[in-house]
């Protein structure tokens, strides 16, 4: 099916097929003198997608191409500074990375405001699902809408994730065992091993420096309960085979926020979007179509 | 299914490859049955069958065999997928050098999986 603004063409002689331009463009916003990369496609209501611990925007390639969503939001993907194209702040080598709610957050929040996004929708996953809440929390009356994937209120340390960043373990080829492993057996090769790329090319200590929010300081069981999704709906979708934030544990988030609406997705891991974006995006239309309304 | 385990990996470089410079000894133990492998270069050399007697391994993976054997469905069910799912339920127990085991994660999931296809 040809989308619009989809461009394709064959180039004689050589052997490669169709060759594809995709609708996505990408480029840098300077905040707090760091250069952030963001990719975008689409107009109309923003959406903004948040990328997992140790990755990056690329994640979201399959929204970003998706013509029918497209069609009504803005979609836009940025990279967390030290993660994907965008900087490290300077003096990084000075210090060790860790993420926080506060800085998460703030980001988020600082580059909606630096491109005037108007209301818009968030969509985080993994440690992107767990920020939203905090997002609910403080700042519900700015945002049209939340859609956390694979959201969970906490996790304990079950492994330790210094080992990903250790000067004797190889941290792509760690990282990318470790993401390996969360994805479903059923969701198609190409994009499970796209996807462990992605964490394979992450910066030496960045998954484990996210990780300190996912398992340590983001713990937000005990402040989930006040969140009033009156004044923003929560929706929340969650892959069956993921064991980091199963089925289970969304429910028990959800369970103690009222009116929260949760989706299983059968077959899928822990990566919905990146792992089997075609269907995931069965799952995320019609959230959208809903918010749209 | 630990037996088959060499022809299973050998004959397939895509895992392999994941091993080169690999050369270890490590122990999987199905229940009440433990098994060494030894890896030269990605490559399985020997399996040998417990039990044994003061025998070193640099690291070990123990389950139960109900485990390995809902591990090894073609297709697991949600949990039963990975080891890191087993291991946060604590259904499986890694022991010894962590260092060797994860800077060879990926080959050791990859070899563990493979009775999958078998």
């Amino acid at each position: 099916m040809r989308a619009t603004g989809e461009k394709t063409w064959s180039v004689p002689d050589y052997p490669w097929g169709i060759v594809k331009l995709e609708p996505i463009v990408g480029r840098y916003v300077q905040l707090n003198d760091c250069r952030i990369y963001f990719e975008e496609a689409g107009q109309g209501i923003p959406l903004l997608c948040l990328h997992t611990a140790g990755s990056d925007g690329r994640q979201y390639r399959g929204v970003l191409n998706d013509a029918q969503i497209t069609k009504n939001y803005r979609v836009i993907a940025f990279d967390m500074p030290w993660h994907g194209k965008s900087s490290p702040p300077a003096g990084w080598q000075n210090e060790d990375y860790r993420l926080t709610t506060g800085s998460y957050t703030g980001m988020i929040m600082d580059f909606i405001k630096a491109l005037a996004l108007e209301r818009p929708v968030v969509m985080g996953c993994s440690i992107g699902g767990r920020i939203v809440l905090d997002l609910a929390l403080k700042h519900a009356r700015e945002l049209r809408a939340l859609v956390g994937l694979q959201t969970g209120a906490f996790v304990e340390r079950y492994y330790d994730a210094a080992w990903l960043d250790h000067p004797e373990v190889h941290g792509g080829r760690a990282c990318g065992a470790v993401a390996y492993g969360l994805m479903s057996p059923l969701s198609p090769e190409k994009e499970r091993w796209e996807t462990v790329w992605h964490y394979m090319q992450g910066g030496p200590g960045i998954f484990t420096g996210d990780l300190y929010f996912y398992q340590v300081e983001g713990d937000i069981r005990g402040r989930i309960g006040a969140i009033d999704t009156s004044v923003c709906p929560l929706y929340l979708l969650t892959g069956e085979y993921d064991y980091s934030a199963s089925p289970r544990d969304t429910e028990a988030a959800a369970a103690r926020i009222k009116g929260a609406k949760m989706t299983v997705m059968k077959g899928l891991g822990h990566f919905p979007m990146s792992e089997n974006p075609e269907a995931f995006l069965g799952y995320l239309r019609p959230v959208l179509e809903e918010i749209r309304k | 299914m630990i037996e088959g385990l060499a022809q299973l990996v050998n004959r397939d470089p895509a895992i392999v490859r994941w091993g080169r410079g690999m050369n270890e000894t490590f122990m999987i133990e199905v229940g009440d049955r433990q098994y060494l492998l030894r890896i030269e270069n990605g490559l399985i050399q020997k399996v040998e069958k417990g039990p044994f007697v003061m025998r070193t391994w640099r690291f070990a993976i123990r389950a139960s065999r109900e485990c390995w054997e809902k591990f090894w469905q073609k297709t697991p069910a949600p949990g039963w997928h990975d080891l890191f799912a087993l291991l946060r339920r604590g259904d499986v127990k890694f022991e010894g050098d962590q260092r060797v085991l994860m800077a060879y994660l990926l080959y050791v999931k990859l070899v563990l999986a493979a009775p999958r296809n078998a």
